[in-house]
């Protein structure tokens, strides 16, 4: 068993035994429910919007090396400057570099999961820099020293009265049990530092190629502080997140906001297209772009699962999965949680290490419905286990499904087993057989019959 | 018509009264019907285990055992999905493709086939019981069949039908993950079971006698005042 197996087998017990978490977590999405089925009655016809937006991203990434260029060209044009990062080490020196070059001290970040896919956070506080979240809740995980427990809602598993405690703790506030109250402490206590930070660092939801352009979707205002304020602006992005056109946002934007947070729009979308120019009166000295492919190629190289890069990072799939609503969004131990998290994982961090994260899903398919690209996710996930399985079988489960299917080739000795299996089924209850008894521990099975149906059909006229 | 029973190997073994259920009901309604004994599993355990050498075996065989059946009619959503839409895709590089999607063609839900095929809701039965209807995920997502079971359980009469909350939330069940993962599956299962009674029907019916396992074990397991029904059982009650 891998360890990261191990740690999970561990925290999802854990955690699918805390009721009282499991309900705070359904409540806190109830909202998102109805507000998202209000939207999408909105769309004409949310279907055929689904098709456009798939339509869209997949025209990108099956052209993914000439819309990247095309991308690049027009972005250096604008006067950014473009930097290529084939793994995790490489993105962080490259953004060590830059902070040493410019002599930073102080750097601001808004949200970034590819950020926290190459923890950067890490790399750059042991490096001296001081590192402020400004997302509020991503602010309040990087207090807690806890990664992002749902990769849009940061800190949804976290009560207020805990949050209350946090702020007090680390800023020194008084308690309260006002959200709008806590919003402006973090918010008091975020303003001086984006006047302070050297360096602003965010990620990006799209890279327009036909424009160059980077499209920042936020609720908070703080991407675009994190972006405008400070001299140097660093957005660090996968490869995978161009679009051709423009015009694709028109679709893709509206659909994010309704598919990951049951809004309308996102409250600010904005267009990034290079440093200050003459003449403004705001916006960053350098702009630079960090591209990181991190295994991404790697998962464009499977055509079987190529449509996993049109993810545009929602989080629709974790917020209908009863595999995420149940063992919650850390047991994952993943930068990306559910059911999108247990597709890629294993590309970008080995199969061997992380394929049961595909094996612990009952494939019900909820998140390939909810996916407003239509990747196949549960799809998947059985792919995964047949690679795995091609990959380095375990030896119990080759035997099991060896004896399985030399038996499904025998009806005679099907019709036996059966019925051996119908007289012992009181004693096998009581044995400590795999499966058996981890199904026995919280379910009863049904009293077995007399007869089976093949011998009660032979016995009747049928026969 | 000519149809031909596809009988899941657990409702064979734990459940055969629902397969007895199905042939009653489709003889009611004038057809004949078949069992064909050489038929076993249909591979899904070790399609979903990623043993898919293993499957492709079954699914070779199931062709075998089906070929030239006018009709084949399973009372599982999920085990007919296997078919009609894994078949094809465990297949797709083989000589056996043709044969497969012939099959899958012609192979159909209990539910699907009665008000889809034969364009029947009402089958003559009468239960007067109050029932809630649980969505098996491979009907209702690999199959799209939502209204076809509901529209047959309007139709008996007597029958109160109740929709519950978390309509299309999962059971847990799914195969061996029940197993392996036993303590998401019965997280799972809480949810699902606590809404089901909550409804305060007298029985959870179902296209699928895998979910009225897990669904059934749990209700059970916590002695909750509500049973588990294969849809086809209900259908089967004489008006």
């Amino acid at each position: 068993m891998s360890d990261a197996k191990q740690i999970f087998i561990k925290d999802a017990t854990l955690n699918a035994a805390d009721g009282d978490q499991r309900a705070f977590i359904r409540k806190a999405l109830g909202g998102y429910y109805v507000n998202r089925d209000l939207q999408k009655a909105r769309y004409r016809d949310w279907e055929r919007a689904r098709d456009a937006a798939s339509l869209a991203k997949w025209t990108a990434v099956n052209d993914l090396a000439n819309q990247l260029e095309k991308f690049t060209a027009n972005f250096e044009r604008n006067g950014g400057i473009v930097h290529w990062a084939r793994d995790s080490a490489e993105a962080r020196a490259i953004i060590l570099k830059i902070a040493a070059d410019v002599n930073a001290k102080a750097i601001v970040k808004s949200k970034c999961m590819t950020s926290e896919e190459i923890h950067l956070n890490d790399a750059l506080e042991k490096a001296g820099y001081g590192v402020v979240e400004s997302d509020l809740g991503e602010f309040i995980q990087q207090l807690r020293g806890e990664p992002p427990y749902h990769f849009v809602f940061p800190c949804m598993h976290v009560k207020r009265e805990a949050i209350s405690e946090l702020f007090t703790k680390h800023l020194g506030t008084a308690p309260t049990d006002s959200p709008e109250e806590l919003t402006m402490i973090a918010r008091r206590h975020l303003r001086q530092l984006y006047v302070d930070a050297d360096i602003g660092i965010t990620g990006a939801n799209f890279l327009v190629a036909e424009t160059g352009q980077i499209s920042i979707t936020e609720n908070e205002g703080n991407a675009r502080l994190t972006a405008a304020l400070p001299r140097i602006h660093i957005a660090l992005s996968g490869i995978e997140k161009v679009v051709n056109r423009l015009d694709d946002l028109a679709v893709l934007l509206p659909m994010l906001a309704t598919a990951g947070a049951g809004q309308p729009m996102t409250c600010y979308n904005t267009l990034y297209a290079g440093p200050r120019k003459p003449g403004e009166c705001d916006g960053p000295e350098q702009f630079h772009l960090v591209l990181l492919d991190n295994a991404r190629t790697r998962l464009l190289a499977d055509p079987e699962q190529r449509d996993a890069l049109h993810c545009i990072r929602c989080g629709a799939c974790l917020n209908v999965c009863p595999i995420f609503k149940n063992i919650g969004g850390l047991a994952y131990g993943t930068t990306y949680q559910g059911p999108i998290g247990s597709v890629i994982t294993p590309h970008l961090r080995g199969l061997k290490q992380w394929n049961h994260l595909s094996s612990a899903s009952s494939l019900c398919g909820a998140c390939t419905d909810a996916c407003p690209v239509r990747i196949d996710l549960h799809h998947h996930l059985l792919h995964n286990r047949r690679n795995a399985m091609k990959q380095s079988p375990s030896l119990f489960d080759r035997v099991f499904h060896a004896g399985f299917g030399f038996v499904m080739k025998r009806p005679a000795l099907f019709a036996l087993g059966g019925k051996v299996f119908l007289a012992t089924l009181p004693l096998l209850k009581k044995l400590p057989l795999p499966y058996m008894s981890a199904w026995l521990k919280t379910r009863d099975l049904p009293v077995a019959p007399p007869k089976s149906f093949r011998d009660q059909w032979k016995d009747s006229a049928h026969g | 018509m000519r149809v031909s029973l596809f009988v899941p190997c657990f409702v064979d073994q734990l459940a055969p009264q629902v397969g007895l259920a199905t042939a009653k009901v489709l003889k009611r309604l004038g057809h004949d019907v078949e069992f064909r004994a050489e038929q076993t599993c249909c591979g899904q355990p070790s399609f979903n285990s990623g043993q898919w050498d293993v499957a492709r075996e079954g699914a070779i065989r199931a062709l075998q055992v089906f070929r030239g059946a006018e009709v084949v009619v399973g009372p599982s959503g999920s085990c007919v999905a296997m078919i009609k839409k894994f078949y094809p895709e465990l297949l797709k590089d083989t000589p056996h493709l043709a044969a497969a999607e012939d099959l899958a063609a012609r192979t159909f839900e209990f539910s699907e086939f009665l008000v889809n095929q034969l364009g029947v809701t009402d089958v003559g039965a009468k239960f007067a019981k109050k029932v809630t209807y649980h969505d098996g995920c491979h009907a209702l997502r690999e199959l799209r069949l939502k209204e076809e079971p509901r529209q047959l359980l309007r139709a008996v009469k007597g029958l109160e039908l109740i929709e519950s909350e978390e309509g299309e939330s999962c059971c847990g069940f799914g195969g061996l993950f029940s197993a392996k993962f036993p303590m998401i599956s019965t997280a799972m299962v809480q949810v699902k079971g606590g809404a089901l009674a909550r409804t305060g029907a007298d029985f959870v019916v179902s296209s699928d006698p895998s979910c009225l396992l897990q669904i059934g074990g749990w209700l059970s397991r916590e002695g909750k005042p509500i049973l588990p029904l294969h849809i086809a059982e209900v259908l089967a009650h004489d008006a």
